[in-house]
Formats: C-alpha cells, sequence, structure tokens
C-alpha cells in the first residue's frame, strides 16, 4: 500500500479544521437552550443558510467518494443523479410539497404522517427511517475510514472507531444548528477542497473535449446510449432513468428523506422554507463539475498506461472510491493535500451529522415520545437527543463494515433508499394531494412496498430470481437493478393505497385542514410578484435542467 | 450570534493563508517529490484565491449579528 506523507503543514491544516470545527460547536452551545433549538435549529434560518445546509446535508462523502468512484465504474450516466435524478424533485418540494410541511409545525416527516393518517403509519416510517439513517450514517464512517486508510495507511478497525469517537464527541454539542453551520463550512471547503482536482486534471490532458475524447463513448454520454443498456456503462434503459431514478428513487429521497427535509423545516418562514430546496437546486446541478469531472479524468488517465495512474485493490478487486483520493495524491503538493483531506474528513463529519441529527429527531420525537415516554419534559427530550445521538453512532460503526462489503458505496446507498424512500413517496404524494386516502390504506400500501422492496433486493443479490424479471432487460447492473426495485416498490405501494382506500375509513375533512391540497389555500397563499416566488425561481432552475441535459446529450 | 458567514471567512482565510505561504516556501525551495504538474505552483495561486475569498467575507460580515 502506498500511502501519502503528510506534511507539517498539511497536519496543521486538519488540526486547524478540527479545532476550528469544535470552538463552533461550543461556541454554539449557549445558544441551544431548548428541544426546540437542538432538533429544529430554532426556525431562525435564511432561505440561503436553509439552502446551502439542504445541499450540504446530501453532499457528504457519499458524494464525494462515491460518486466519483461511480463515475469512473459508470461513467458520464452518473451525472443523472445530480440532474433528472435531483432538480425536479427539489423544484417540486419547494413548489408544491413544503407548504403541507411547514404549515403544519411538526419536527419531522413522521410527524406529518401522524398528522395526515395515524399513528401506526407515522411508527412504522420512523423505524424504518431510524434504520436506514443509522445504515447510510456507517457509509459515512467507511469512507471516513477509507480516506484515513488511504492517505495516512491507518488500520480499517482503528480509522472506523476513531472516526467514530470524533464526530460523537462534536455532535452531540448544540444538534442541527452546528450540524447546519458545519455543513454551510463543508460546502465551501469542498468547492475549494476538490474542484481544484478537476482542474488540474483537465490542464493535464489538454482541455474538456480531450478527456471525453479519451473515455470510450458508452462512458461519455448522458442520453444517445440509452435506448440500449449493452451500450452504456450502467447497463440501464432511459426508462430505467426516467422511471427509478428521475422519478421514484429522487422524489422518494428529496422529498421525503427527513434528513434533507429537516433543513428546511429550520427556515425561519414558509417562503424561505419553500426556497430551501430551490436555491439548492442551482448548486446541486453544479456539484458534477466536481465529482463528474473528477471521475472521467480519474477514467481517462486509466485508459492510458503512461499516465501511471490506477486505482487501488482491495482484496483482489478494484475500489472504485478511492478514485477521488489517488488524484489528489497525484496533484496536490503540500498544503493543498492538508486542504483536500479536510475537505473529505469535513464531507464525511457533516454527513454523519446529518444523518445523526436527523435519527435523534425521528427517534426523540416519534418514537421515545410517542410510545416511552408521552410526558416527557422539555429538558428531558432535550437530554434524550443527546443520548439518542451517542447510541446512533455506536450503532454506525456496525453498518460501517456492512457497507465495506459492496464494491461501491453508491450501489449500497440506492439499495437502502429504494427500501424506504420509495414506497413513501407514494404515501407522500397521495396523502397530500388525494382527500379520500385513508390512514389503513396508507400504512398497509406502505408495508407492501416496503416489504417488496426488501424482498426483491434479496432475490436478486441471492439470485432467487432471473434480474431480468424486475428489469425487463438482459443486460443490467446493480446500479439498474436499484432503479427498478424502487420503481416496482413505489408502483406496489401507490396501487395498494388506493384499492385498500376504496373500502376502509376515511379521516374527517376538518382533521386534515393544512395537511391536503384544496384544504390549504389559506396557509399557502402569498402576496408577491410572480418574480419572487419559488414558482419562478423553480421554473430557471427546470430550464438550465433541460439546457445541460441537451448539451452533454 | 455572529452570521455562519463571517466563520465561513475565517476559516478561509486561515487556510488559504497556510497553503498560500507554503506555496511561497515551495516555489523558493522546490521539495524533492514533485507532484503532477507542480511547475504551475497550484498552491501558491489556489491559496491566494481562498485569502480573498475569505477575506471578502470578513470584510462583508464582521459587524453583522443574527438573532
Amino acid at each position: 500500500m502506498v500511502t501519502i506523507g503528510l506534511s507539517l503543514v498539511d497536519w496543521i491544516i486538519i488540526v486547524f479544521y478540527f479545532a476550528f470545527i469544535l470552538s463552533i460547536g461550543y461556541y454554539l452551545k449557549r445558544f441551544t437552550k431548548s428541544q426546540e433549538d437542538f432538533f429544529i435549529a430554532g426556525r431562525k434560518n435564511s432561505a440561503w443558510v436553509a439552502g446551502l445546509a439542504f445541499l450540504s446535508a446530501n453532499l457528504g462523502a457519499l458524494e464525494l467518494l462515491g460518486m466519483t468512484g461511480n463515475t469512473f465504474k459508470y461513467g458520464m450516466y452518473v451525472a443523472h443523479f445530480y440532474w433528472i435524478g435531483a432538480i425536479p424533485a427539489m423544484v417540486f418540494l419547494g413548489v408544491y410539497m413544503m407548504p403541507f410541511y411547514y404549515s403544519s409545525r411538526i419536527h419531522s416527516v413522521p410527524g406529518y404522517l401522524k398528522l395526515r393518517f395515524d399513528e401506526k403509519t407515522r411508527t412504522l416510517n420512523a423505524i424504518g427511517f431510524a434504520v436506514m439513517t443509522l445504515l447510510v450514517s456507517g457509509i459515512n464512517l467507511y469512507a471516513m475510514a477509507l480516506v484515513l486508510h488511504t492517505f495516512l495507511g491507518w488500520d480499517w478497525n482503528i480509522s472506523m472507531w476513531v472516526s467514530a469517537a470524533t464526530v460523537g464527541v462534536y455532535v452531540t454539542m448544540s444538534g442541527l444548528l452546528s450540524a447546519i453551520f458545519t455543513e454551510i463550512i463543508q460546502f465551501f471547503l469542498i468547492w475549494f477542497g476538490l474542484f481544484l482536482v478537476s482542474i488540474l486534471g483537465i490542464v493535464e490532458i489538454g482541455g474538456v473535449n480531450e478527456v471525453f475524447a479519451r473515455i470510450p463513448e458508452s462512458f461519455n454520454t448522458l442520453w444517445s446510449t440509452s435506448g440500449d443498456p449493452s451500450q452504456n456503462g450502467m447497463a440501464v434503459t432511459w426508462a430505467g432513468i426516467v422511471l427509478g431514478l428521475g422519478f421514484v428513487l429522487s422524489f422518494g429521497y428529496w422529498t421525503t428523506d427527513f434528513l434533507v427535509v429537516q433543513r428546511a423545516f429550520s427556515a425561519k418562514d414558509l417562503r424561505s422554507a419553500r426556497m430551501t430546496p430551490i436555491i439548492a437546486s442551482f448548486f446541486k446541478m453544479a456539484v458534477p463539475f466536481i465529482v463528474i469531472m473528477a471521475g472521467l479524468v480519474a477514467l481517462a488517465l486509466a485508459q492510458d498506461p503512461k499516465s501511471g495512474f490506477a486505482l487501488l485493490q482491495d482484496g483482489g478487486q478494484v475500489n472504485y472510491d478511492s478514485a477521488l483520493p489517488m488524484l489528489i495524491q497525484r496533484y496536490y503538493p503540500t498544503g493543498l493535500v492538508g486542504l483536500g483531506i479536510t475537505a473529505l474528513l469535513a464531507g464525511f463529519m457533516a454527513g454523519q451529522a446529518g444523518n445523526v441529527s436527523a435519527f435523534n429527531t425521528v427517534w426523540t420525537y416519534d418514537i421515545y415520545r410517542s410510545h416511552i415516554n408521552k410526558k416527557a419534559s422539555d429538558a428531558h427530550l432535550l437530554w434524550m437527543g443527546r443520548v439518542a445521538t451517542v447510541a446512533g453512532i455506536i450503532i454506525s460503526v456496525g453498518t460501517a463494515y456492512w457497507a465495506k462489503s459492496f464494491p461501491s458505496i453508491m450501489d449500497y446507498m440506492q439499495a437502502i433508499f429504494s427500501w424506504v424512500n420509495a414506497p413513501l413517496f407514494a404515501t407522500m404524494l397521495l396523502g397530500m394531494f388525494v382527500i379520500w386516502i385513508t390512514p389503513n390504506g396508507a400504512f398497509w400500501g406502505l408495508v407492501a412496498g416496503m416489504g417488496s422492496s426488501f424482498v426483491l433486493f434479496l432475490a436478486v443479490k441471492f439470485q432467487w430470481i432471473d434480474p431480468a424479471l424486475i428489469t425487463m432487460s438482459s443486460v443490467g447492473s446493480d446500479m439498474a437493478a436499484n432503479f427498478w426495485r424502487a420503481w416496482w416498490a413505489w408502483l406496489i405501494c401507490f396501487v395498494l393505497t388506493i384499492v385498500i382506500s376504496l373500502f376502509t375509513k376515511k379521516k374527517p375533512k376538518e382533521e386534515l385542514v393544512g395537511l391536503v391540497k384544496g384544504l390549504t389555500e389559506t396557509t399557502v397563499k402569498e402576496h408577491v410578484p410572480f418574480v419572487k416566488t419559488p414558482a419562478f425561481y423553480g421554473i430557471i432552475a427546470l430550464i438550465i435542467l433541460v439546457v445541460l441535459n441537451v448539451y452533454f446529450w | 450570534m455572529k452570521p455562519i458567514w463571517y466563520f465561513v471567512g475565517l476559516l478561509l482565510l486561515g487556510t488559504g493563508s497556510l497553503i498560500a505561504l507554503s506555496g511561497l516556501h515551495a516555489l523558493f525551495f522546490p521539495p524533492e517529490e514533485q507532484k503532477v504538474l507542480s511547475s504551475l505552483h497550484p498552491d501558491l495561486w489556489w491559496g491566494l484565491v481562498m485569502v480573498s475569498a475569505g477575506l471578502i467575507f470578513l470584510l462583508f460580515n464582521r459587524k453583522k449579528k443574527v438573532v
């Protein structure tokens, strides 16, 4: 194993970052006096703060290592995760869904399910989300260990435990408020720390066009090879991308995953909450200029034996997630290496903090206070939030070992999302826009959707069935299976929820005011010119999305 | 409470200064192990870019407070 030796300057930069972040946590602790401060950051944030935090909560180690590695593995198709796989859903959340969330003054997404449907639907989602969050948290831990392993040559086990201990101390400081502060700092560190990798890669290869020219055609287009799955790196058809990723997985994640939606709940008013995902969408569209471009540069260099560039091998398998660290090792001199590592560590810390802050909220409000201690005081809930933070981090260590067994971080991630988020999106969509959907319809539809997705995952993983049965194609990849499984889970949940609702008892309309379209008109009315509305900025985001897709067709 | 942008400025200024100084040192005392494209001295000019960004954030937010 070749590791990078860190100079004194690199160490100073890393230590400076850690000291800085811990100091901010300590500084913010004095402003964290109530459960509202700890779990929802006091609902005081501007749209810009909430928007950047909304994006950064997702821009963790997964995005940096996983997406760069996946670009090496699947090619330009990975850009779909940033464009069709994110932007329409973010705009939809801001324009249509946020009024229902924000106006009901809930603390969590499961909290909405309690108001719209009933306690059992909230509990089912809370447990599913808590499990999912801890699994995803393990990814961040794994990614952190990968960075330490790659750059410093640390042992995997030591890396895992040292990382967990560091984050445990930090996250318990001041809840969501400090999580949001870290996420924004991380946003800037990532841009300054990693964008230079793409710039230097393009300079070395001789321009963007030369980068594209050096990689196989199946890896350098966005849509033109999507008619035949054997012709593109991801082995997926346009239908799988549009239905599985662009619709179900994307909307399921961006509109219902409490990790990101929680940032919008921290906004100071409804307009700021609605603008939160829309502001984030503009920055989301720019992220491929870091991760996708770096992945393509790595791919182009690896095609040329004279470049001397190769990814790491783990147990005879290519470690795709090492692409970005290996590029940093190639280009960054003393000082910049420290910055690059700090950016990756910042991504990890923010990702971990985001997951744990979402977990402690759902655990405290939707499981603990709802079922275990219904009369808990404000101070007790604040204490429970801190206990849940520590417990969540310890459990994350276990899930990190499981994440390590997957060939690529993103495959693991999409598998988890297709179990929980994909069917939940069907429940949310019907719940927010169809008045006659019933509590029993939502609950049993959700059970069927989550169950079917998990069974399909096991069936493909252990080869009980031919994957072609769900991907509707003779060729496929793990990612294609994830897309299609999400689609089927969503469809099963959607259809069953409707059918069961036709035969079960509906909630009275007066209990649905502010929660369902048609009964919330007064709460979303805004007296501002169209050019200042979230819808206007949403349209601009969608226009840029179309332009990018056409340009890279 | 100081706005988040103030802290962003502090971090960029501190980190950028360290990188720029390191780049300046490498300019006069080149290290034995040369990285790809080290002749462009990316550490020096990128550090200065970070310092500039940090100063802008600091100047615009040094007196601001948020509730």
